[in-house]
C-alpha cells in the first residue's frame, strides 16, 4: 500500500482545489447512481422498499424458520468440505512431492485435471452419481453432491498451495532434515509440511472464504443453503430483492470476517518471520508456475 | 467411446461449448473495462473513489457469484423489469438472460482484476512513480504512460487466473438458463443416466480444452512479458 502514496505528490493548493471538486463529482455521480436504484425499487410498480416487504425480517420466525437453518447449512456443507478437502488436499500435495515417479505423475494429473474442471460440473456429477449409483435420493443427495464437488475441487487447490508451500522453503530445511538421518519422507511429513502449512495459512483462510461461497452452488441442485431458503422465504412474502439483500449481507460479513483473519494471520506471520521475506508477502519463489497459489495470498475462487 | 458418440449425435455439444466460448470472451472484456477503473480508482488521490473502489471489491468479492446472477436475472430483469432485449423480439428471454449473464459474470470478475491489477502496481518499483513525477508528469499520465502498462506486465499470471475461473464460473450461469456446458450436461443426465460417465468426461474434456490452453499460454506470457528489472 506504498505505492498510492508516490504516485503522486503532496497536493498543492490547486490540486487540491481540483481534488475537492473531483470527489464532489465522484460523490455525486455514486449518489446518482444510488438514487436511480432506489427509485427503480421505490416505483409503484415494483414497491420493494415499502414496509410490508421488509417487516418480514422483524419477525422472529422468518429467522427461526428460514434463514437460520439455511445458514446452519451453509456452514454445515462448507465445513464438511473444509475437513474432506483439507485431508484430500494433504495428501495429494504430499503425492505431488512423492519420490515415487509413478505417484508424483498420477497425483500431479489428478489435481490438474480436478483444477480444470468447474465446480458446478463435478457437484452435478457425484449429485447424479448419488442418485443413480448410489440410489441414494432427497436430502442426502444434495449434501453429498455439494460436499463432494467441493471436496474434489478444493482438495487440488489445497494441494498446489501445500506444493509451492514446500517449494517456498529454504533449501536449508530439506538438506538439515536429512542430515540429522531422517528418511526423505520424515522430513516431508515431520519438516517441511508444518511449515508450508503455516507459511500458506493466510491462503489456505483465504480459501475458506472460496468454499462458503460456493455453497452457493448448491442452489442449482437444490441443497436448502441460505440462497434457496431465502427464495423460499420470499416467494412466500413476495419480497425477492430485500430478501437477496439480506442474504448478499449475511454473506459478506462472514467473509469479510474470514478475510481479516487471514490478514491478521499473515501479519502476525511476517512478524513471527525471521530475516528477509521473498517477495513483497508474494509468491513464494517456485510458484511461478503453479497458478493456485495467486499472488497476495488471495484466491480467485 | 460409443456412448461419446451417441451423444455427440443426438445433442448439440458445440453449440454450448461455443456459448460458454461466448460468454467468457463477453465478460473478460466487460471485466477488464470495470476492473480497470476501480482499480484506478483504488489508487487515485481522491478520497471518495478510493473509498469506492475500496467498497465495490470488498462487497463483490465476499457476495457468491450465484447470488449475484440471482440478483441480475429474477431481481433486475423479473421484479424491476429492466429488460436489455427489445420488447417483443422472438429471442427476448434468452437475449435477456445470455446478457444478464454476461453482466453478472463482468461484475464479479471485475473484483478480482481490480486486485490483480493491483498487485501488478505494486510489482511497479516506486522509483518509476518518483521518476514519473519528476519529469513533469500528472497522476494521470504517469499512470497511463508509465505505471498501467508495466502494471498489467506484472499482473499478466493473476489475470490469467482469474480468466481461467471465469471460463469455470460460466457453469453458474445456468441457473438463469443460459444453454451453456454445464445446462446441458444437466439435461443429458436426466435423460441418459446410464452415460454418466461418458457425460460427465465429456463435459470435462470441454473445459479442460478450455483451461489448459489459457493456463499455458498466460504462463508463457507472463514469462516473456515480465519486466525486466
Amino acid at each position: 500500500m506504498s505505492v498510492p502514496a508516490v504516485l503522486f505528490d503532496e497536493p498543492g493548493p490547486r490540486a487540491r482545489a481540483r481534488h475537492r471538486v473531483l470527489g464532489v463529482v465522484g460523490a455525486l455521480v455514486i449518489l446518482a447512481l444510488l438514487a436511480l436504484v432506489v427509485r427503480g425499487l421505490a416505483d409503484p410498480d415494483n414497491s420493494q422498499l415499502t414496509a410490508e416487504k421488509w417487516s418480514p425480517f422483524l419477525d422472529g420466525e422468518t429467522w427461526t424458520a428460514y434463514l437460520l437453518p439455511g445458514l446452519a447449512a451453509t456452514l454445515k456443507a462448507a465445513g464438511a468440505a473444509v475437513v474432506l478437502s483439507g485431508v484430500l488436499g494433504v495428501l495429494l500435495g504430499l503425492g505431488r512431492l512423492s519420490q515415487a515417479r509413478v505417484v508424483r505423475g498420477v497425483c500431479g494429473a489428478l489435481v490438474e485435471f480436478l483444477r480444470s474442471v468447474p465446480v458446478l460440473v463435478m457437484m452435478l456429477f457425484v449429485y447424479y452419481f448419488c442418485i443413480f449409483v448410489l440410489g441414494v435420493l432427497g436430502d442426502t443427495s444434495t449434501f453429498v453432491g455439494v460436499v463432494g464437488g467441493l471436496t474434489l475441487y478444493n482438495s487440488a487447490v489445497i494441494a498446489e498451495l501445500i506444493r509451492s508451500g514446500v517449494f517456498a522453503l529454504p533449501r536449508g530445511q530439506r538438506e538439515a532434515g536429512l542430515a540429522i538421518g531422517l528418511t526423505p519422507r520424515q522430513t516431508l511429513v515431520t519438516v517441511l509440511l508444518p511449515q508450508a502449512v503455516t507459511a500458506m495459512l493466510p491462503s489456505l483462510i483465504s480459501q475458506l472464504v472460496v468454499i462458503l461461497k460456493d455453497t452457493a452452488l448448491g442452489y442449482i441442485i437444490s441443497y436448502t443453503d441460505l440462497l434457496r431458503s431465502g427464495t423460499t422465504l420470499s416467494s412466500a412474502y413476495g419480497n425477492l430483492i430485500p430478501t437477496l439483500i439480506v442474504v448478499a449481507v449475511m454473506f459478506i460479513v462472514i467473509n469479510y470476517a474470514l478475510s481479516l483473519v487471514a490478514r491478521l494471520v499473515e501479519r502476525r506471520l511476517q512478524t513471527a518471520r525471521r530475516g528477509p521475506r521473498p517477495v513483497d508477502g508474494a509468491v513464494p519463489q517456485g510458484a511461478v508456475d503453479a497458478p493456485a497459489a495467486v499472488p497476495d495470498g488471495t484466491a480467485v475462487r | 467411446m460409443d456412448a461419446i458418440t451417441t451423444l455427440l449425435q443426438s445433442y448439440d455439444v458445440p453449440a454450448a461449448f461455443w456459448m460458454t466460448v461466448k460468454l467468457t470472451v463477453l465478460s473478460a472484456l466487460g471485466a477488464l473495462v470495470i476492473g480497470t477503473v476501480v482499480a484506478v480508482c483504488r489508487v487515485s488521490p481522491v478520497g471518495v473513489l478510493r473509498g469506492f473502489g475500496t467498497a465495490y471489491v470488498t462487497l463483490v468479492r465476499n457476495t457468491p457469484l450465484t447470488l449475484i446472477v440471482f440478483f441480475c436475472a429474477f431481481g433486475l430483469l423479473n421484479t424491476l423489469n429492466l429488460s436489455l432485449a427489445p420488447a417483443g423480439s422472438p429471442t427476448e428471454v434468452v437475449d435477456n438472460n445470455f446478457r444478464y449473464g454476461v453482466v453478472a459474470l463482468s461484475v464479479y470478475h471485475a473484483s478480482f482484476v481490480a486486485e490483480a491489477l493491483r498487485s501488478g502496481i505494486n510489482t511497479v518499483p516506486q522509483g518509476q512513480a518518483e521518476a514519473a513525477r519528476a519529469i513533469g508528469l500528472g497522476f494521470g499520465a504517469s499512470l497511463r504512460e508509465v505505471i498501467l502498462p508495466q502494471a498489467f506486465r506484472g499482473a499478466i499470471a493473476p489475470l490469467g487466473n482469474t480468466l481461467i475461473a471465469l471460463t469455470k464460473n460460466t457453469t453458474v450461469v445456468a441457473t438463469i438458463g443460459v444453454a451453456e456446458l454445464a445446462y446441458l450436461m444437466r439435461g443429458m443426465i436426466e435423460f441418459n443416466p446410464s452415460l454418466l460417465y461418458a457425460i460427465f468426461l465429456l463435459v470435462a474434456a470441454c473445459f479442460v480444452l478450455l483451461t489448459l490452453p489459457t493456463g499455458l499460454l498466460f504462463t508463457a506470457l507472463s514469462r516473456r512479458l515480465v519486466v525486466q528489472r
